[in-house]
């Protein structure tokens, strides 16, 4: 198995997830520089967090252009696995790869401090390590994580079951108006979603820095193990 | 023709730049004729009190700084001690105060930028930010607007550079309302045998500027930060530099790339003072001469002159003098990360730095009386007298009530609102994060190696007894890494005063050395790199001048060989709880007699060194013997603050027992007797036998469980009131 981690200037989350991996795993994923032109065979590509060119125009919008960009258009073509964590979710929607954008948080101001998801599906790569309902505790950290889409783009999301990840309280409530477990003021709660064929996927929070109990917790684990068995 | 070069250059000019008229006859004596504007210009700042520590550098002297596990002591960027395994830690704080109160957000951002830098010159992975914070009365209307700046610049620098910023501390007092203090500090991790250093050496060999383009922002920075503020402190703005955390991410990692080479024969970042500085330590440390052709310095302004370049303190800039066979190197890794690399001179053997721009020469100046001419003072200074005892009390509020009020208080209330704002996750090695235990707790990656970092200071001991103020500082950093199991190591000061031309302040300045030489003593934790912030006073609209409370922040060190046994100080069910430490209701200075009596008064506790050595030892002892399943030092506040704390971030209550007879309740509770600590144990006989064997007082005074505190008196205070009114200060201070 072959997973290869996007650096753009400005990404300052792939020695996260790379360790993430590596110990839920065992598997120690490449690092690709953001001017390659071409690829290695890959089974999944992940788009980790930072602040890609500064998020000095509109987060994400700059490294959407990047030149390793069009080769990951054409991974995803294919139905290739594609992961993007926070800034890299803001990627995925700057680059159309998903639908929706991420709006600065409702408090307009930066947010890092621990939240609930609640599985919403468990038979994608990304969740199938959980069961549908299973809620996690995990890390945030980020100032636009306010998940927004229109009306039609949003039914489409709950219609064909595209949300994986909804922001909930540690019962499992979902409130999407309650701004503490809701934090960033995201539409319908939304955390995480996947793309039509389920394999892109984009979340805002950060599992990769829960899986050792050290840290005060292994809930980001079933992730990893998910994605794991889905590729071997 | 840019207005500088029409100037004429003397001794009113030289006053203008910060020189006094016997600096200006040194100047003259040095360079044997009347300088040019750039030359007077690279002597102001290379004598300002920023640059020179004129004021503080004979008291400095005495401190203690070194011990065998001490690497590097000051004098370099930053301080670098050994934890083990081959690798060394290097941290420092620095002040980035008065640019923070002109422009808080770019001040306090710009702060953080430099301590970086600072730290990864030396070949450090930056892997964990602290700051230490002082603001104005939360009742003055421009409090809101400086802790909003300062709070989003920090977070806006480091959760973009990824670096966690795990802890810090904050006051509020009015002598701060128009002198914040941002103190940040930042801690990476190196092989201990690939230390960077800024010693230049090799005759030839080429200087290289990296980084960010030079503007013509903060020029002057380091004499603007060694004068009091006036009432037009605003028109200093443009004095105030911008921060780019994009840059400096790329630079950290472009840095640390070429470090894994052997291209680096010295580096050192542009911070204060520029181009200047830089050039001038590297070159004056190596003993070499140093010649800048400007022509090539990178620019973003366009007529820029030799003055401007030289003391332009834009942000994101490092000097490095190369091996001259690898300049391809360095620059294919620079050019991959999207940065500016130029060789702008070399080093020379003529022992001056000399400045070319256009084919001329704008300056040149010998190298060794620059630095060994550079003016001190022994500045005169009044004896401190010390506070009278407090007067008798009429004392009408409960100790219920009193524990709400002052979790409400502006000391001692909840810094959340401040840390969800701050990225504490990244980097995936964070143990323990702000309000989870005393010290930060950070892995180091790779190894089982933990280190604990504090920032500590209590201003009121301070101004009430500053010898002591400044011993308790320095113990309550060693005791806040003791609580979470760690071995102290090492301190970085950051010493924050008013005028030193003042006798009282100067007379703080000798007496708050004198504590911190004394506890760094005692409790072999020695300082290995700092910083003077002098001249934090405002003139008010009154026409007085209002000098800070002295306010030496203590930025602790210390190493765990085995995180896996770290402590933090949220309560759990069914343990008991231990008081180590004799209480003796000291309430002189406390939070209690200032919040619930009105009174800042009385002489600050006593801190008994050996006592606190002997206590911190003993309780280091039983967290690594598995004995401890929580700890929490008492400080602010006193003992029921501590156990409302511990309540709070654990969510569980606790019953605890009657006071000592004899001694007044409040006194009891919240008293801030020195070296005490809470322990929480599933077996408080064998934890109290074993403090008898040493020593060491120790005592059950209650057990955990419930959702309240259960006082003696039966009164129950849940933890849901708690948090309220913990929560409520900054809700209502920073209210939309």
């Amino acid at each position: 198995m072959k997973i290869g981690i996007v650096v753009f200037p400005g990404t300052n989350r792939e020695r996260d997830v790379v360790i993430a991996f590596e110990r839920v795993t065992g598997i120690k994923p490449i690092i690709i520089w953001h001017r390659e032109t071409t690829l290695p065979s890959l089974n999944m590509i992940i788009l980790p967090g930072g602040f890609s060119y500064g998020d000095y125009l509109r987060c994400g919008a700059m490294a959407a252009h990047s030149p390793i960009m069009n080769e990951i258009r054409i991974f995803a073509a294919k139905g290739g696995y594609i992961l993007g964590i926070c800034n890299g979710f803001q990627i995925l929607t700057e680059a159309k790869l998903l639908p929706g954008a991420l709006l600065p948080n409702a408090s307009l101001r930066f947010l890092s401090r621990d939240c609930y998801l609640k599985i919403e599906r468990n038979d994608t790569a990304f969740t199938r390590g959980w069961n549908k309902g299973d809620v996690f505790k995990t890390a945030t950290a980020h100032g636009d994580g306010n998940y927004f889409c229109n009306n039609e783009t949003l039914k489409q999301l709950e219609g064909e079951g595209q949300i994986v990840f909804r922001y909930s309280a540690a019962n499992g409530f979902v409130n999407s108006k309650d701004n503490q477990t809701n934090p960033n003021g995201s539409i319908n709660a939304i955390a995480g979603i996947v793309s039509a064929n389920g394999r892109i996927c984009g979340m805002m929070p950060h599992p990769e820095d829960m899986v050792d109990p050290l840290m005060g917790s292994e809930d980001g684990k079933p992730l990893f193990q998910g994605i794991m068995e889905t590729l071997a | 023709m840019n207005k500088a070069q029409q100037l004429v250059v003397n001794e009113s000019l030289a006053k203008e730049f910060g020189l006094s008229a016997d600096e200006y006859q040194k100047v003259l004596s040095i360079m044997r004729r009347t300088p040019s504007m750039t030359e007077l210009g690279i002597f102001s700042v290379m004598w300002s009190e920023h640059c020179s520590y004129k004021s503080s550098r004979v008291w400095l002297k005495n401190l203690p700084t070194k011990a065998p596990w001490v690497i590097h002591g000051p004098g370099e960027n930053a301080g670098v001690v050994d934890i083990g395994e081959g690798l060394a830690a290097v941290f420092k704080m620095e002040s980035h105060n008065h640019p923070s109160f002109i422009e808080p957000y770019q001040g306090a951002a710009t702060g953080v930028g430099g301590i970086l830098r600072d730290v990864f010159t030396m070949g450090a992975r930056p892997i964990a930010n602290l700051n230490a914070l002082r603001f104005g009365s939360p009742e003055n209307s421009q409090t809101r607007h400086i802790v909003d700046g300062v709070v989003r610049g920090i977070g806006g620098y480091g959760n973009c550079v990824g670096v966690p910023t795990i802890g810090g501390e904050v006051n509020f007092h009015e002598s701060y309302n128009s002198n914040p203090l941002v103190n940040a500090m930042t801690v990476g991790i190196a092989r201990k045998d690939r230390i960077f250093l800024s010693v230049a050496v090799g005759v030839g060999n080429p200087v290289i500027y990296v980084g960010s383009k030079t503007g013509r922002d903060g020029i002057h920075g380091a004499t603007m930060a060694s004068a009091e503020f006036d009432e037009d402190a605003a028109t200093k703005r443009p004095t105030v530099q911008v921060g780019d955390p994009f840059v400096e991410k790329l630079l950290i990692e472009a840095c640390l790339e070429l470090m894994a080479t052997d291209a680096i024969v010295a580096i050192q970042d542009m911070g204060a003072a520029g181009l200047t500085s830089s050039a001038v330590e590297m070159a004056g440390k190596g003993g070499v001469g140093i010649e800048l052709n400007l022509d090539h310095v990178p620019q973003r302004e366009t007529q820029m002159s030799a003055y401007e370049m030289m003391l332009s303190e834009s942000q994101e800039r490092m000097l490095m003098v190369l091996r001259s066979d690898r300049i391809n190197i360095a620059k294919q890794i620079f050019e991959k990360w999207e940065l500016d690399f130029a060789i702008i001179g070399y080093l020379t053997d003529t022992g001056h730095i000399v400045v070319k721009h256009h084919g001329r020469i704008e300056a040149d100046i010998p190298l060794a009386p620059l630095a060994d001419e550079a003016p001190f003072y022994k500045r005169s200074f009044s004896p401190y007298f010390k506070p009278k005892p407090i007067e008798p009390l009429n004392i009408t509020m409960d100790i219920e009530r009193s524990l709400i009020k002052l979790l409400g208080c502006a000391d001692l209330a909840s810094r959340s609102w401040i840390w969800d704002q701050y990225d504490s996750t990244i980097g995936g090695q964070t143990v323990y994060r702000p309000g989870q235990s005393d010290a930060a707790v950070v892995k180091v990656e790779g190894t089982y190696l933990g280190l604990a970092l504090t920032t500590d200071c209590t201003p009121r001991y301070c101004q009430a007894d500053a010898y002591q103020g400044a011993a308790q500082a320095v113990a309550e950093a060693w005791r806040n890494i003791t609580a979470v199991g760690a071995k102290p190591l090492a301190i970085t000061d950051n010493l924050n005063f008013g005028n030193p031309e003042k006798p009282e302040i100067m007379g703080q300045i000798i007496s708050v050395i004198e504590g911190i030489k004394d506890a760094c003593n005692a409790l072999n934790f020695p300082v290995v790199s700092g910083n003077v912030s002098l001249y934090n006073e405002t003139c008010n609209a009154q026409g007085e001048n209002i000098s800070i409370l002295p306010t030496p922040a203590i930025g602790g060190l210390g190493v765990l060989d085995n995180v896996s046994r770290a402590v933090g100080n949220a309560l759990k069910e069914n343990f008991q709880l231990v008081i180590i430490g004799e209480t003796k209701g000291h309430i002189g200075q406390s939070l209690w007699l200032r919040e619930i009596m009105g009174q800042e008064a009385g002489p600050p506790p006593t801190v008994d060194l050996k006592t606190e050595r002997k206590n911190g030892n003993f309780v280091r002892q039983v967290i690594n013997q598995g004995l401890v399943a929580a700890c929490h030092d008492i400080s602010d506040g006193g003992l029921l603050i501590s156990i409302a704390e511990m309540a709070m971030a654990g969510n569980i209550g606790c019953t605890l027992d009657a006071p000592e007879c004899g001694m007044r309740p409040e006194a009891y509770w919240f008293g801030e007797d020195q070296g005490r600590y809470i322990i929480m144990t599933s077996d408080s006989d064998e934890l109290i036998q074993k403090a008898k064997q040493q020593d060491v007082i120790a005592k059950l005074i209650g057990y955990t469980g419930g959702d309240c505190i259960v006082m003696p008196s039966g009164a129950m205070i849940t933890i849901i009131r708690m948090k309220a009114a913990s929560m409520s200060f900054f809700e209502n201070l920073m209210k939309v």
